[in-house]
């Protein structure tokens, strides 16, 4: 067990976000918080800003205003690659994976935000960036493991199935070892059986891995078999906050749903 | 049937994947050693030549087939290590300093071409690069003072220690080391941390942020080692030419570089010496073929271009994966043979990307 579990401390803290292109308010004065060792999820109709409001936290947009903050750290004000390097990670809706790359490479790219090696270590090949690369591949096998990847480690992405790749684009996020892991929509094109184990390994990465872990998800037997809290998004503004069954019996979460 | 048998890790990214392969490596070594001795010295110039190209192609795939930047122009890094290692060597600088200068020189260069870079990308990148080529090919035409103009300008012979390297034995080793030195660090590079996130790159760029890649970054250093091994290979151009004229590095160059990387198999420094292998032999066949050829086509001006338009569409339609992807095919065929799957490199339908921002 992690010890973080037992006393959660706050991880991240989003304070009066918005987000806006051109006239379109994609994040209206949004604040939430994320404590640690919880299973976070936000729900809410297309075109909540659900997924924004993922971009703006890992910087892929500038908000317009308010503040996001990582432990100590403002996240608005660092680039965008340096984001990884605190310890976030985040896989995306329409899988980004290195098409033409192994499952196994694609796994060891998750560790990059780790040393790899000077670059003279690297042109040269040294025993010592020998010994780093195996070190990286025994990482990389455990999360192989864990994720029932063995028998794709050497295929390339671009013959996968659809289950497979969302499957990898999670193990190379979980690769990086990550204190905060950002899921978008990792159910989204699963079949029911997949859908239940990423269940399993969402329950997994947090109590084994001890990850924090905050995921945009529209399948709501999944969110209420692992979410420990949800938020539901509407108009890039919170409309309901509570327990799975609270919010998804909340007359304005309906109402947005449903339209009436 | 082959099969990996791995008990360490470190076979996993060895350089070679079986005893096999080492063999028969060493075996092509062999021969390439044993080569002076067999062929006339003129061949064996052709082969010094094949060699600095395959230089000049390695450093063009490092950029365009593994980072997925795409250069018309390194003719211009090509004339850029030719002249200035010209230049150092007229002043005295031993040869082994002279390259290392050369390389630095054309990669500062490159890094120059490569902070635009940063901000374009495919078609408005291939005329940032092209429109570089040709402010290259005007200054060393109009600066006559070091590039002798359109005059031209005389090489020293290559020397190391007192010995002499311009006979033709002695330059075929010569290009033959520094291409196997230039193989064997991009190798290197390409099977650690740095060669796996210029791959990242080229595949995605919002996976490559999410990850912590410095994506700008690794961009214009992608530029700056291909520009300063693409120099590498002007330097030992100069010797092989003996002397410079800015007519030797033209945009034929730059586009006859790009038909190597492409023929030869993107993403792929075998495809890449393949490729240029390929290229700097069809003249060649070419004029050996013309005696053969009716008088109406054979003294047809253009031939030459012709067929490697043609090379070049035939390899577009029915090998995208270039020399390197029949290789493979070959081999995956011959490893696998009793039970190889007819739609093994069958190219799957791609899924929807949308909503990609980068």
């Amino acid at each position: 067990m992690n010890t973080s579990l037992n006393t959660p401390s706050l991880l991240l803290n989003v304070t009066h976000l918005s987000l806006q292109f051109g006239g379109v308010q994609a994040i209206a004065d949004l604040s939430l918080k994320t404590y640690s060792g919880e299973v976070l999820a936000i729900i809410g109709p297309n075109g909540a800003g659900k997924t924004s409001l993922l971009n703006a936290v890992t910087r892929v947009f500038d908000p317009s205003g308010g503040q996001i903050y990582f432990k100590d750290q403002d996240l608005t004000q660092l680039p965008r690659h340096q984001i990884a390097k605190l310890g976030i990670a985040r896989t995306f809706q329409n899988i980004e994976l290195f098409e033409t790359a192994t499952v196994l490479d694609n796994l060891l790219l998750g560790r990059n935000r780790f040393f790899q090696g000077h670059w003279w270590q690297q042109v040269l090949h040294t025993p010592a960036l020998a010994r780093l690369e195996e070190e990286a591949r025994a990482e990389v096998e455990t999360i192989i493991d864990f994720l029932d990847l063995t028998a794709w480690r050497n295929s390339p992405i671009s013959g996968l199935p659809y289950g497979v790749r969302k499957v990898v684009e999670l193990g190379r996020a979980i690769c990086a070892k990550p204190e905060l892991l950002f899921l978008d929509e990792p159910a989204s094109g699963l079949n029911p059986e997949e859908t239940r184990d990423l269940a399993f390994w969402i329950d997994d990465i947090r109590k084994e891995l001890g990850i924090t872990v905050v995921m945009v998800e529209h399948d709501m037997s999944l969110v209420s078999a692992v979410a420990d809290r949800v938020i539901c998004m509407a108009q890039g503004r919170i409309l309901a906050e509570g327990s799975p069954a609270e919010v998804q019996s909340n007359p304005l979460v309906v109402a947005a749903y449903l339209g009436a | 049937m082959r099969f990996d048998y791995h008990t360490r890790y470190r076979e996993g990214f060895a350089l070679w994947r079986s005893p096999f392969d080492r063999n028969l490596y060493a075996l092509l070594a062999l021969i390439l050693i044993v080569l002076p001795w067999v062929v006339t010295p003129f061949a064996l110039g052709e082969l010094s030549y094949l060699f600095i190209l395959s230089i000049a192609s390695l450093g063009l795939m490092t950029l365009t087939g593994f980072t997925g930047q795409v250069s018309l122009g390194h003719a211009a890094f090509v004339a850029i290590g030719a002249y200035g290692h010209a230049w150092f060597l007229s002043k005295g600088l031993p040869l082994p300093l002279s390259l290392l200068l050369t390389a630095l020189m054309s990669a500062a260069a490159g890094l120059l071409v490569g902070i635009p870079a940063i901000r374009v990308s495919g078609l408005y990148l291939a005329m940032v690069t092209m429109a570089f080529a040709i402010i290259v090919e005007q200054v060393i035409g109009h600066w006559s003072s070091v590039t002798g103009g359109f005059t031209g300008l005389a090489v020293n012979d290559p020397s190391l220690w007192g010995a002499s390297l311009a006979g033709p034995k002695t330059f075929y080793y010569f290009c033959l080391i520094m291409l196997c030195l230039v193989l064997l660090a991009l190798l290197n590079i390409m099977r650690s941390g740095t060669g796996r996130a210029l791959i990242g790159i080229r595949e995605s760029e919002a996976a490559s942020y999410a990850l912590g890649i410095s994506v700008k970054g690794m961009k214009a250093s992608a530029f700056a080692l291909s520009a300063g091994i693409t120099g590498l290979a002007g330097a030992l151009l100069a010797h092989h030419l003996k002397y410079l004229t800015p007519d030797g590095f033209t945009l034929l160059l730059s586009l006859e570089l790009v038909l190597m990387v492409v023929i030869g198999g993107l993403g792929s420094l075998r495809g890449a010496i393949l490729g240029a292998v390929l290229i700097s032999l069809l003249p060649t066949a070419i004029s050996r073929i013309k005696p053969f050829l009716p008088d109406s086509i054979a003294k047809q001006f253009g031939l030459e271009t012709f067929i490697f338009g043609f090379v070049l569409a035939v390899f577009v339609l029915f090998e995208p994966m270039g020399l390197n992807g029949r290789w493979l095919k070959i081999r995956t065929f011959l490893e696998s043979f009793p039970l190889y799957r007819r739609d093994t490199f069958k190219r799957n339908k791609r899924y929807m990307k949308s909503e990609r921002y980068r």
